[in-house]
């Protein structure tokens, strides 16, 4: 048995975004995190492992600059890592994404028991889809938003959550799983696993590594692969100054009620 | 699984609008029906039908309500084996409807439903989706009339005649990124159907119709489902109230301060209430936590929790710099405060200069009727 | 000479700055006013082997180096002083003195649980009247067959009423004077051990200082830690080691204060203006930024000295003197930036002062550290 982790970094948008004149993100001036859903599958990677036994590796696809977070998740306790990454990959939309990245954990190999987890969705993007797009590629069943869940031989049982509840669902490996952040915080990677990282291998995948692989295909790859494209990008209008509303009666809050229903704050 | 073979790249083959309509334990998600009235814009735009597609067991009845929101056809697929929303089922069956009859646009609700079953469907299909999306145009006029008033762009960086020598006829799918701070317009150019999620709450629902609800035609295709195609069970669906939201999560925050001093207890149930109204939670200020007059989990600032909601609301607060550091970051701000000059009103969006025991209760009123009003047609999540 | 810390020593740095904002900051106000011992922390701590970074880890260490080490204690100081002094003494003054001087028994015995936070460490030399003057030491050990009979007190003892392993500094041969101090490895529930009154201090309030008490205490033979005359080389190793570890808290605390004082002037607007934006506070700052910066060169200097083997007293007391005063100098100033906030707890920065100050006393006061550069200097 193994899991299969798949991670991004991300540009941190809880600090200070900053946005280029031509309205796309300056991402060189953003420190990058692991995408917190991302890392909270690796922790239930490592608990699932810490249970019942089990090799965890993590994929990733980007720029080799993304070799730092495996690093990170190699110190946490994940036992090896893959870099997916080459220019052929660039300007994939999440269709053309999950194409490559299952392409890279179908070369790694699915095998009875395996599991698949990864974020429900990378804080950059905000989508949700590629998790569930390498589940269809794969042929996997899946599981999103998953906020619990749990192992006995060759079933899975998740809490998988809803807007207004949860669905507690089961499934056979191998499988598909999302996780929501709220699933497990994620552990430090202790000074020992620090100190063990650099040993662990970190296997790069390019183009060439994965030309054979039925899922790569030119027109399924990279900005000419991707069905959806950007046909604009901007920034929305600056927060204006505040406003002191008129009066203290009725019809102030009439306005400020009105105002809000506008911007759909309500 | 046998090999799903569907040819999309001839657009002109595509016609009609889809809106996926999720339904919970047979009743509609508000969501269908903000979709449904966005639908019948784009399908008018596109000169073309607009469709439900209802999945369940026992839901048909549901396709009138459809119809009243502008519908003009739904197609329900009714089965024991649709009872519980799965992947595998849902996915099978729109996917096999889509390659049927060839919609040029699908729509989802950005629900944990839908961003569960739409990209899915949308790997199989081979086409495009767009994430929670909060603006969708077909017609170039009106999209640029959005960017005019919606973006930083000027004609220039808008680029009209580009826009209608390239994407006259596609759907533009407009979506914040990066936590709001950059929008994008997503546009599927190759493929049929263009598929998006769309953020609930953000459509604006079309007056029903009864003639129109009268006139759907509901529309019974075969299908193929089996046991063997869904592959994951449903043990239970446990419907909870929502938890006990702290502050860090919380999307409202109505905080109190100093202001409620002369009647505490009264200040506190307006908060209360105010919050209740709008779904938020009750915070304070450090005079009120100090004061014994809310408990500590309540504090934002300097020394309590440092909060960022889509809307904070200080009522009575002075806004003294440890409490501002807490809640300066919020989306949007309301302070109501008897000082004109009160710090609060230099970091507020709306100000009122007034007593928080008179502001609060027509706040509270006026946002209920609000409320009410927008929901008297609806089921929410329910 | 390169300045760059290794990709380790980075992502350690990364991981210490982590936990120290997530775990550590959120209570340090709460052990400073409830004066608190944080065994939380430690447990956290113990786990990730920051309680043991630099030692290796057939002893159950992190396996790191010093300058990692002191990089934790470092951060640790940026956020609460209470917990930096707590990883600091137990670090530097009980697990490196078995580490360095112990058997290997002593090592296989002593080092697993200490490392790993299962047990916290202190150091027991300072008595009522051996301070700076450590040779007068009252404290006698006298051998009665297979064992040591101690009697004696010590006080001001860090981590004194959490520790479980202590090592204690007693006469063996009292005409010898201070080549008659010999140390012993002493365990909490040795007979005739126990604590007595905690101090109530001005800073660092969270840790534990206390007095402890030896009467007819029996220590095994084998835990005698080094040789019988010892104790004295030992003592004043151990200290030039644990000063590498109150340099880098001081440094920790001004660096904090510093972190504080940048965010708070820009938010505070007086004559309509951010007060960052004044000039005063503006050279202030810079100021204070660039003694903190020499300060983490001598205390980084120090800590690589230490490492490679090499003879670092007169590094690690250049450091922990003018690291020490460094802080107190800068935090206090930071609590003028902050003007009556500063002066309230609301602020941490008036707790930075009050737990920089001890940093100049305790481990050597500052004097003695000019007394050790001046004999380094060969000026007598």
């Amino acid at each position: 048995m193994k899991i299969i982790v798949c991670v991004k970094q991300v540009p941190d948008t809880s600090g200070k975004v900053s946005v280029k004149e031509d309205g796309t993100l300056d991402r060189a001036s953003m420190p990058v995190i692991t995408n917190h859903d991302d890392k909270s599958a690796a922790e239930a990677a490592l608990r699932l492992k810490e249970k019942y036994g089990c090799r965890v590796i993590a994929v990733t696809m980007g720029p080799a600059a993304a070799e730092s977070m495996l690093r990170d998740l190699l110190a946490m306790g994940v036992d090896e890592a893959y870099l997916v990454s080459d220019r052929a990959f660039g300007g994939s939309d999440t269709f053309a994404t999950s194409q490559i990245v299952a392409a890279a954990v179908h070369r790694i190999g699915i095998e009875p028991g395996d599991i698949v987890l990864c974020g429900r969705q990378a804080i950059d993007g905000d989508t949700a889809q590629v998790g569930p797009q390498i589940a269809e590629k794969l042929h996997l069943p899946q599981i999103t938003y998953a906020g619990a869940i749990d192992m006995d031989g060759d079933t899975v049982t998740v809490r998988r959550m809803l807007e207004d509840g949860y669905m507690t669902i089961r499934a056979k490996t191998p499988c598909l799983i999302t996780c929501i952040k709220e699933l497990n915080p994620p552990r430090y990677p202790s000074v020992m696993g620090i100190m063990d990282c650099m040993q662990k291998p970190i296997t790069v995948l390019t183009y060439e590594d994965l030309k054979d692989e039925p899922l790569i295909e030119a027109d399924t790859i990279g900005l000419k692969g991707s069905p959806t494209n950007i046909a604009k990008s901007f920034t929305p209008p600056l927060k204006g100054e505040g406003v002191m509303l008129e009066g203290a009666d009725k019809n102030t809050v009439a306005d400020l009620v009105a105002r809000l229903g506008a911007k759909h704050i309500l | 699984m046998s090999e799903f073979i569907f040819e999309n790249t001839n657009t002109a083959d595509f016609h009609g609008v889809w809106v996926y309509c999720e339904q919970r334990k047979g009743a509609l998600m508000s969501t269908d029906l903000e979709l449904i009235s966005e639908g019948r814009k784009l399908a008018d735009e596109l000169h073309t039908e607009l469709c439900g597609v209802l999945l369940g067991d026992g839901v048909a009845s549901l396709a009138s309500e459809l119809g009243g929101y502008g519908a003009d056809k739904v197609y329900v697929c009714e089965s024991p084996l649709l009872h519980d929303y799965t992947t595998d089922a849902h996915a099978k069956l729109v996917c096999d409807l889509v390659a049927q009859y060839k919609p040029e646009v699908v729509l989802f609700g950005a629900t944990n439903i839908g961003r569960d079953l739409a990209p899915r469907c949308a790997a199989r299909l081979h086409t495009g989706l767009c994430a929670d999306c909060t603006h969708l145009d077909v017609d170039v006029d009106t999209y640029v009339d959005f960017l005019r008033t919606n973006s930083t762009l000027d004609d220039k960086g808008i680029g009209a005649e580009t826009l209608h020598k390239k994407f006259e006829t596609d759907l533009k799918m407009t979506r914040p990124a990066f936590g709001g701070h950059l929008m994008a317009t997503i546009v599927c150019p190759r493929f049929r159907p263009a598929m998006a999620t769309v953020r609930p709450g953000v459509m604006t629902r079309a007056p029903f119709d009864e003639a129109k609800a009268a006139a759907v035609e509901v529309v019974r295709p075969a299908f193929a489902l089996s046991e063997a195609d869904i592959r994951t069970e449903v043990v239970e669906v446990v419907k909870a109230a929502k938890e006990m939201v702290d502050l860090l999560g919380a999307d409202v925050i109505v905080s109190v301060g100093r202001g409620i001093g002369s009647d505490v207890e009264r200040g506190i149930a307006l908060g209360q209430e105010l919050a209740d109204v709008l779904g938020g939670v009750l915070g304070g200020s450090r005079v009120a936590i100090d004061s014994g007059w809310l408990s500590a989990d309540h504090q934002v600032g300097q020394t309590g929790k440092t909060v960022h909601p889509k809307l904070y609301i200080a009522l009575g607060i002075s806004g003294a710099i440890q409490h501002k550091a807490g809640m300066q970051d919020s989306d949007c701000i309301i302070a109501v405060n008897k000082n004109p000059a009160a710090p609060i009103f230099e970091i507020a969006d709306y100000g009122i200069t007034g007593d928080l025991f008179k502001v609060a209760p027509m706040m509270i009123e006026q946002f209920r009727a609000h409320k009410d009003a927008k929901a008297s047609t609806a089921r929410t999540f329910s | 000479m390169d300045f760059k810390l290794s990709k380790e020593q980075e992502m350690l740095r990364q991981m210490f700055r982590d936990f120290c904002q997530n775990e550590v900051k959120p209570l340090a106000a709460e052990v400073d006013e409830e004066e608190r011992f944080p065994w939380e922390t430690v447990k956290k701590m113990g786990e990730l082997g920051l309680m043991g970074v630099y030692f290796p880890k057939e002893y159950g260490g992190g396996g790191a180096d010093v300058l990692s080490y002191a990089m934790f204690v470092e951060e640790l100081g940026k956020v609460c002083g209470t917990t930096s002094i707590i990883v600091s003494s137990h670090t530097s003054l009980c697990c490196a003195p078995i580490y360095e001087f112990g058997t290997e028994d002593q090592k296989r015995k002593y080092l697993p649980d200490l490392l790993s936070g299962r047990k916290v460490g202190a150091f027991g030399l300072t008595e009522p009247s051996a301070g700076t003057d450590a040779s007068s030491l009252e404290t006698t050990a006298v051998l009665d067959g297979d064992h040591y009979l101690l009697n004696g007190s010590k006080i001001f003892i860090t981590n004194g009423g959490a520790a479980s392993t202590y090592i204690i500094f007693a006469m063996t041969d009292k005409a010898k004077g201070h080549r008659g101090i010999s140390a012993f490895i002493v365990e909490r529930d040795f007979p005739g051990f126990s604590v007595g009154r905690e101090e109530k201090k001005m800073g660092i309030r969270g840790s534990s200082t206390a007095e402890l008490v030896m009467q007819d205490c029996v220590v095994p033979k084998e835990n005698l830690l080094g040789r019988e005359g010892q104790g004295f080389k030992i003592a004043l190793h151990t200290l030039d080691g644990g000063r590498i570890g109150v340099a880098s808290q001081a440094l920790g605390l001004g660096e904090g204060a510093i972190d504080e004082a940048v965010a708070y002037t820009k938010e505070r607007i007086q004559f309509g203006k951010r007060i960052s934006q004044f000039q005063w506070t503006q050279f202030q700052l810079a100021d204070m930024a660039t003694k903190m910066q020499a300060a983490q060169h001598l205390v980084y200097a120090a800590a690589c000295t230490k490492q490679n083997g090499e003879d670092y007293g007169k590094e690690a007391a250049m450091a922990k003197l003018f690291a020490s005063e460094a802080a107190s100098d800068v935090t206090r100033r930071c609590v003028q930036l902050f003007g009556g906030y500063g002066f309230t707890r609301e602020y941490p920065v008036e707790r930075m002062m009050r737990d920089a100050k001890i940093t100049e006393i305790y481990e050597g006061t500052s004097e003695a550290q000019r007394m050790v550069i001046a004999k380094y200097l060969g000026v007598n």
